[in-house]
Formats: structure tokens, C-alpha cells, sequence
């Protein structure tokens, strides 16, 4: 008899302790737990009332959102009239104001695609074949010269479109380059390894700045006379190489920590070497490195705005050249704020995106 | 299943494999010295003795997962040499279960089994699937097909793994220790499956200390220590009277 009350006892379902009730019950939990996290977290408190106010203050309510600039100059607040008023410099730059519906169009044609291919369901080879398509006719609307469309030389390319064209392509161009980095440098033949570690370890050895002056400098004085490469196509080109070799490192951390035994199974199978590294090795080797390659990228794209010291009007460079008017002058934190958001839009989407690709990639 | 399997059908005298004056070094270590080993088809062997003698490298070294630096190794009529393509097309033919089933554990089920099929044999995929789910039901497995490795256990996993080589309709299998890494309630599972497909014919090499499994379906035990072959025999012999001092020794301590 007695066994039987104990199994009862024991099957008996017993709920988990209730921990902090309320909301009082949570603060004091995660708040006020201790001395020490009690005094952090009344000098945060302190800190965020000293800020957050004035800075609201500044930026809402005693803002002007579209004066003159002599009305701005007489105003407490924040100045997002310097914004407004050369919105679509900022943006486009030098690219022809009437012609300006072009960039628009073809930024509006890219965050389409993004926005498509954000679900992983949507990924098949249709999709592998638009974005090249996508890339080229966004090109073509910037460029023109065919069609009813007029030429825009791509010295006049400026502003936000700048920025997202060497983004854009620098990072889609920089990933299997780096994926293909990786795998040479774990390659059996000896002369593609060499190639690989002394590629990598050149270009990682050298700041972005200096391959962006090589390219802008000194590729054109090696270059036979008549023959120029564009200006853009130079810098985009050393930001692949620069970007590729960061990348390559991080895929082979990947490769490194697929284990030995995934090699074999497949090998054993009668796999060929492409078919190994495509089914069974890389898309387990690329899923873990996902953080650290989106890190990558992010830092990349961030890059980009180190064009203006070869003379290209990124946006970062319209932004600084809106604050040159005397008008304006003076409005370099409005200005700057502006065009960190954008900065921090795209960044925001990558980390994001790559938060739910992982979600959705686990098994 | 205690008593020996007798073969229906009569062993073919044509050796599906033929290892000749082989040897391997790691590095300075001569871990394989002078092979010499013929496997007819259908022919059952186990290959057992202390960890650390080559038995392993001895059957990695078939399907070329190791090389050999000396000696010859012919497979299905083709020699095993540096040709990639001829390495290719032997992994192929022969079947490998490994101790850690290695598993591709970011494929389903269905997938691990349809990966070779589809891309090594260029099987249609539906064609692909149908065989893929005849061997998980074969293996008794079929109701886990689309689940991920991941969520099954090691019995369950190994059995996969061999479902995964029968699927490329191999004609030698080869077991690398495939119940040692395995929870003791879990190797039976996995020996019953390696007993029905002995049943079947299969051409098989085992590189085991079941004892009981060498006892009831090998034609033939090999005894290995040192990188060498000390000893081959039909079970019965080997097991009731052991020629070499090394075998006696093992026996004496692995059968209490």
C-alpha cells in the first residue's frame, strides 16, 4: 500500500515556484537586486532624465522642420530645415535635377527586390536569375544613353545612389569571392593555397584607404595611354578585393569547424569535390559563420563612405558639401544625424535580416 | 539468429576485392605492413583485434578515405591509384558505415538517402525517394524520414547511415566499428539490420568486436595486430582454437 502512495506522490504534478509578481516584483528582480545594481541603476535613471528631455526638446519641439535658413539661425531648437531644403542633393548630388525621378526609380526597383527575397521562401533559381537582371536594368535607368533616356556620365552618380551601387554590388560581388578565397586556402595544390594565403594576408595587411588611393592613383599611371577605366568601376573594384579577403577568413573559420567525419560521409558516398563542398560542407560551413560575416558586410557598407577621399560624392560627401553653403553652415549636426539614420537603416536591415535567416536556417 | 547463416548461394570465385603486398605509413609509423587479402563476393569478414592495430586504416585504405604507399588494391576490377575519377567511381560501388554515422545533419532524413542517388547516379529524384523510403522501411525507420539526424537517437542514426549506403545499391559494404559508439540497448537494433542484409548476400567487411555477430553470419574472422594479419579463419576455428599467442590473448580478454 505504502508503494503505491508514494508513486502517487511522485507522479504528482508540481508547478515551478512563482518568482516576483507584478511589476514590482520584476524591478525589484532585475533592478534593485543588491547595492551595487540598486546605485548603476539609479545613476542611469539620473543620466537618461539630464538627456532624454533637452534632447527631445531640441529635436521636436523647438525644431523648425522647413524655414529659411536666417529663421534657423534665430531658433532654439533644432535646424531640420538644412535637411529639407537640400533633400534632394543630399540624396542625388550632381545627378541632373530633372533626371533625378531616375535614381529614385531605381532605388525604388532595389528595395522592391530586397523586400521580395527577405523570406527564404521565396528563394529559387527564377529569383537567382532577376537579381542579376534586376541589378543590370537599375544600371540602365541610372545611366541611360538608350531608349528615349539621356546619358548621365557616371561622374555625375552621387549621393545616397552612390553609396547603395558600390554597397550593393561590392558586397554581392565581395561573398563568393571570399567563399572562393576560403576554399583555395585550404586547397591540397600547393600553388592555389600559396595564391590564396599571400592574397589574403597582402590585402589585409593594407589599410582600405591606401588600395582605394592605388586605385585611383596609381593603377591609371600603369595603365597604356587612351585606355581609362572609370573612376567608380576602380573604387568599387578595391572595395570587392578589400572586403573579399575579410570574408574569406571568416568562411574559413567555418570550413574549420565542420568535422572531419562530414568530409568522409560524403567522399565515401562517390561525391566529386564541387558536389561535396556545395551539398554538404559550405551550406553547413556558411550558416554558422552567418554573425560574423554579417559583420563583415555591415562594416563594409559603412566603408564605402571612405570614397570621398578619391573624390567621389558618396552620400556622406553631398552631406558635407550641403554644409559648405554659407547658408548652412553651422548645421552639421542635423545634417549628420539625417544621414547616420539612413547609414543605420541599412545596417539595421542586414543585422535583422540576418537575426531571422538564422532563425529560419536552424535545425 | 544464434546458429550460423548458411549461404544460399554459392560464394562466386572472382574477387570483388584484391589487396596485394599493401602497405601504409603515418608519417614514419607503419601502421599497414605487407596486406594481402582477397574478398569474394558475397563474402562475410570480420575484422577484429586491439585498438590501434590498422584495422580501420585496413578498410578506409578500400574505399581510398586513406592511401596506400605501396602494394596494389583492386576494386570491382579497377585499381585504386591517384586518378580521382576511378576513386570516384569506386566510392560508389562500395558502401561505408562509420562509427559516428556522420550524418549530414542540415539534410532530412529522405535527403541523406537521396543525396548520393541524385547526384552521383543522376537518379530521377521521385525514383530517388522511392528507393530512399523501400530502405528506411527496410531499416525499420520509414515514419522518421522527415525528420533531421539531430532528432534521432544513435540507433536509430546508424541505421540511417546504412539505409544511406544501400541506397546507392552498393556491391561491398564496409563497417568501421559501426556499435561502438552506440548505448548497449541500441546495438542490437543495429546488428539485426546488419544480420538481414548478411541474409541478403551482401558483400560485407566488419571492422568489430561483436563477437556474437562474427559467430553467426562471417565466413571468415581476421585477426590484426601490429598492422599485420596474424590470423584468419572461419569463426568456429578462431574462436575455439586460436592459433597465434597475440589472438589468445585477445580472446582470453574480450570473452569472459
Amino acid at each position: 500500500m505504502e508503494t503505491a502512495t508514494i508513486s502517487v506522490a511522485a507522479t504528482e504534478e508540481i508547478k515551478p515556484p512563482l518568482t516576483g509578481i507584478g511589476v514590482i516584483g520584476w524591478a525589484r528582480k532585475n533592478l534593485f537586486s543588491g547595492k551595487f545594481n540598486t546605485v548603476l541603476t539609479l545613476l542611469i535613471l539620473f543620466a537618461l532624465v539630464k538627456t532624454v528631455p533637452p534632447f527631445i526638446r531640441w529635436a521636436f519641439v523647438d525644431s523648425l522642420w522647413s524655414s529659411e535658413s536666417q529663421a534657423c539661425k534665430e531658433a532654439a531648437g533644432a535646424c531640420w530645415s538644412v535637411v529639407t531644403n537640400n533633400f534632394r542633393f543630399i540624396l542625388f548630388g550632381f545627378y541632373p535635377y530633372d533626371q533625378q525621378w531616375r535614381p529614385i526609380l531605381a532605388i525604388a526597383l532595389l528595395v522592391a527586390f530586397v523586400i521580395y527575397s527577405h523570406s527564404r521562401r521565396r528563394w529559387n533559381k527564377n529569383l537567382l536569375i532577376a537579381w542579376p537582371l534586376g541589378l543590370a536594368l537599375m544600371g540602365i535607368i541610372m545611366h541611360g544613353g538608350i531608349f528615349f533616356l539621356p546619358e548621365v556620365e557616371t561622374e555625375k552618380w552621387s549621393g545616397i545612389s552612390l553609396t547603395l551601387l558600390l554597397a550593393i554590388f561590392g558586397l554581392s560581388a565581395a561573398y563568393p569571392l571570399g567563399v572562393i578565397l576560403a576554399l583555395g586556402r585550404r586547397s591540397r595544390l600547393p600553388a592555389i593555397k600559396a595564391l590564396s594565403v599571400v592574397y589574403i594576408e597582402l590585402i589585409r595587411g593594407v589599410p582600405l584607404i591606401s588600395m582605394l588611393f592605388m586605385a585611383s592613383v596609381m593603377l591609371p599611371l600603369f595603365l597604356p595611354e587612351g585606355i581609362t577605366i572609370d573612376k567608380i568601376l576602380r573604387a568599387q573594384v578595391a572595395i570587392i578585393l578589400f572586403t573579399a579577403a575579410y570574408i574569406a577568413e571568416v568562411v574559413r573559420g567555418g570550413l574549420q569547424a565542420i568535422p572531419r567525419g562530414q568530409y568522409e560521409a560524403a567522399e565515401a558516398l562517390g561525391l566529386s569535390y564541387y558536389q561535396k563542398m556545395r551539398l554538404i560542407v559550405l551550406p553547413q560551413a556558411l550558416k554558422t559563420v552567418i554573425p560574423p560575416t554579417v559583420s563583415i558586410l555591415i562594416s563594409a557598407f559603412k566603408d564605402t563612405s571612405l570614397v570621398v577621399i578619391i573624390g567621389l560624392f558618396d552620400l556622406l560627401k553631398t552631406t558635407h558639401v550641403t554644409l559648405s553653403n554659407p547658408d548652412w553652415m553651422g548645421f552639421s549636426n542635423e545634417a549628420y544625424i539625417f544621414t547616420a539614420m539612413i547609414y543605420f537603416v541599412g545596417c539595421f536591415f542586414m543585422s535583422n535580416f540576418s537575426r531571422r535567416l538564422e532563425a529560419q536556417l536552424k535545425t | 539468429m544464434n546458429d550460423k547463416i548458411e549461404s544460399q548461394e554459392k560464394l562466386s570465385d572472382s574477387p570483388i576485392i584484391q589487396i596485394i603486398e599493401m602497405h601504409k605509413w603515418f608519417g614514419d609509423f607503419h601502421v599497414l605492413r605487407d596486406i594481402n587479402l582477397s574478398v569474394n563476393k558475397g563474402e562475410r569478414i570480420v575484422i577484429c583485434g586491439p585498438s590501434g592495430s590498422g584495422k580501420s586504416t585496413l578498410i578506409r585504405c578500400i574505399n581510398r578515405l586513406e592511401e596506400h604507399q605501396r602494394g596494389r588494391i583492386i576494386v570491382d576490377n579497377i585499381e585504386l591509384t591517384n586518378d580521382i575519377k576511378n576513386v570516384e567511381k569506386i566510392r560508389a560501388e562500395v558502401g561505408m558505415v562509420f562509427q559516428h554515422f556522420n550524418l549530414f545533419p542540415h539534410l532530412t532524413i529522405l535527403d541523406n538517402l537521396t543525396l548520393g542517388p541524385i547526384w552521383v547516379r543522376k537518379t530521377p529524384r521521385a525514383k530517388a525517394e522511392d528507393m530512399a523510403m523501400y530502405y528506411l522501411e527496410k531499416v525499420h525507420i520509414a515514419e522518421q524520414a522527415k525528420k533531421f539526424p539531430g532528432q534521432l537517437s544513435g540507433g536509430q542514426q546508424q541505421r540511417v547511415a546504412i539505409a544511406r549506403s544501400l541506397c546507392m545499391k552498393p556491391k561491398v559494404m564496409l563497417f568501421d566499428e559501426p556499435t561502438s559508439a552506440l548505448d548497449p540497448e541500441m546495438v542490437k537494433e543495429v546488428l539485426d539490420v546488419m544480420i538481414q542484409l548478411a541474409q541478403e548476400g551482401m558483400t560485407m567487411l566488419v571492422v568489430s568486436h561483436e563477437m556474437g555477430f562474427a559467430r553467426s553470419v562471417a565466413h571468415r574472422v581476421l585477426f590484426m595486430d601490429f598492422g599485420q594479419i596474424l590470423e584468419q579463419n572461419t569463426p568456429k576455428e578462431f574462436f575455439s582454437n586460436p592459433q597465434h599467442e597475440r589472438s589468445k590473448l585477445f580472446l582470453s580478454q574480450i570473452l569472459h
